[in-house]
């Protein structure tokens, strides 16, 4: 049979950002994917240095809308390292509690969605309709329902009382037990079964070897979690449980993705429980010294990397954001390829994307009037050059 | 003023009542995205005044644009734009899509909002939106319809 080729997106009903994917048919198997990105590159990076550390909170929340907090988070500890601040403990306990507020409505979300490329509608509806429950716990707690901005420079913007206290405990059982449902019903509804079993395969070791993270890589028995790996803010005090499955496919990821929900419930009842008094933040100089961080923060998504570099000025010198989906994208086409046109949306999904968070690597020439994704290679012999400029060479050196 | 006659009553009618829309990302945050299908699911329920999602726009009578124009999707958005089928109008959501929003001024997006690239019938400001902000948008949208 002759070979087709045919483009998914960026405009696809399955997918609801752009990104393009190159698809070899052989009849109706995929023989070849490929991952085309940068529709969603936007300059954030870039425009970062530009604003100050400040407005660049309200920047880097609006790098993604899902994971908003994750970013700012990962971005304001860099910089309160820098500037050697210690940031109270009600504070950092604040910011837990929103981090697992979001990740419920991520991975609510998530679901949602992964239903909907099932088409099973009615656990789409069920579930968002759900969803707004933790909706309406961060407007309680942030103020508003998706970007909620709680971070400010050396703290929190706002407190949480006692009456928001009961309110999230009150939430929390209802989400803990609707979720509770949906594990019963992912684990045992046959539709559900039929459609993610041994589907979009992604096997431990070449998980590991394409540096796979977050639900991704747990969902193929790689125990990989920044919060237990390195704890960050409150969570070496917190108990909860490393979700991993060994299915390694689709169905795996439901199930990682399901019970690390009901982990996050328990975690913020752990944590309003545990709320400090104290100061919820503390002044921080506008000017921050010179100096480099990097961070990591476990996202929804998976791990979350940024690096700040700080001149002396009330701007960043540098911010540079890797998002976890930027990492699992390289899984993908494995995940596709041997599988079968009609599931390529739900294995997209499966590794819930973001490509708002991953297209960074664009290049734009403004007089040539053309732009164009760089390749590996490209970028590896830009960055030699560059820093042979600066008197190091890296030419000798070899990437295994 | 003239009066309609019976058959543009009918297409007018079956227009307000059946309004297909497409949703088209053009490089946001996610933000608007999230809030409009929140709009379309059981606690807003968008549905109930005949507006449903549809993949193609082939088949859309309005285009629910969200987030700033990425200079990659500015001939993608104009292309979308030409399939759809005439009588077609644009919704700007958020403030992105209305004016660019925070990211006015990054390197690689359009200048200036979405109505610089293609005609906008609707703007709903809000970063993001709020469901309740997507509902007036659309209602005033269709009550424009009407006369």
């Amino acid at each position: 049979m002759s070979k087709i080729s045919i483009p998914l997106g960026p405009q696809h009903p399955g997918l609801k950002e752009p990104i393009n994917f190159g698809l070899v048919l052989e009849g109706e198997q995929i023989d070849k994917a490929t991952v085309n990105l940068g529709y969603n590159h936007r300059g954030v990076e870039k425009a970062a240095e530009e604003r100050t550390y400040i407005q660049d909170i309200y920047l880097i929340e609006r790098v993604c809308g899902i994971c908003s907090h994750s970013h700012v988070t990962c971005y304001i500890t860099c910089v309160e390292e820098i500037a050697k601040a210690e940031i109270p403990e009600r504070a950092k306990a604040i910011r837990v509690l929103v981090g697992e507020l979001e990740r419920i409505h991520s991975h609510l979300l998530w679901l949602g969605i992964a239903a909907y490329e099932i088409g099973f509608d009615t656990l789409f509806m069920y579930v968002w309709r759900d969803r707004e429950h933790v909706l309406d716990c961060l407007e309680l707690v942030g103020g508003n329902r998706v970007h909620y901005s709680i971070n400010t420079l050396g703290g929190v913007r706002r407190d949480i009382t006692p009456e928001i206290k009961a309110e999230l405990l009150k939430r929390i059982d209802i989400l803990e037990a609707r979720t509770k449902y949906y594990t019963t019903l992912a684990t045992e509804e046959t539709t559900v079964l039929a459609r993610t079993q041994n589907v979009g395969v992604l096997p431990k070791d070449l998980g590991i070897r394409l540096g796979a993270c977050g639900p991704t890589a747990r969902a193929s028995g790689i125990a990989r979690d920044v919060r237990k790996d390195e704890p960050y803010l409150i969570y070496d005090k917190l108990d909860f449980k490393l979700i991993t499955a060994d299915t390694c496919d689709v169905f795996g990821r439901v199930v990682v993705r399901v019970l690390e929900t009901v982990e996050s419930c328990r975690i913020i009842r752990q944590v309003l429980n545990y709320l400090p008094e104290g100061p919820i933040s503390i002044k921080v100089p506008w000017k921050i010294p010179e100096g480099e961080a990097v961070n990591r923060y476990e996202a929804p998504r998976g791990e979350d990397i940024h690096y700040v570099k700080g001149n002396g000025t009330d701007k960043p010198e540098r911010v540079k954001v890797r998002a976890p989906t930027l990492a699992n994208y390289h899984a993908v086409p494995h995940m596709l390829e041997g599988g079968w046109l009609a599931d390529v949306p739900l294995v997209i999904a499966a590794i819930d994307p973001c490509m708002s968070c991953s297209d960074r690597a664009l290049v734009t020439d403004r007089a040539a009037a053309r732009s164009a994704v760089w390749s590996w290679e490209e970028m590896r012999r830009n960055g030699i050059e560059f820093y042979k400029r600066r008197g190091v060479d890296f030419s000798k050196v070899t990437l295994k | 003023m003239k009066t309609k006659s019976l058959k543009e009553k009918i297409i007018t009618w079956s227009r307000v009542k059946s309004p297909w829309i497409l949703h088209f990302n053009s490089g946001g945050c996610n933000g608007c995205d999230i809030e409009v299908v929140d709009a379309l699911t059981p606690r807003y329920d968008l549905e109930r005044f005949g507006i449903q999602l549809k993949p193609t726009p082939r088949h859309a009578d309005v285009m629910v644009v969200s987030g700033p124009v990425t200079r990659q999707q500015i001939k993608r958005i104009k292309r979308i734009y030409d399939q759809m089928a005439e009588p077609k109008f644009v919704v700007a959501v958020g403030a992105c899509a209305c004016s660019g929003g925070v990211f006015d001024g990054c390197y690689c997006v359009a200048p200036g909002g979405l109505d610089k690239v293609v005609p906008v019938s609707a703007y709903i400001p809000g970063c993001p939106v709020r469901p309740e902000a997507v509902i007036d948008g659309v209602v005033k949208l269709l009550g424009s319809l009407q006369k």
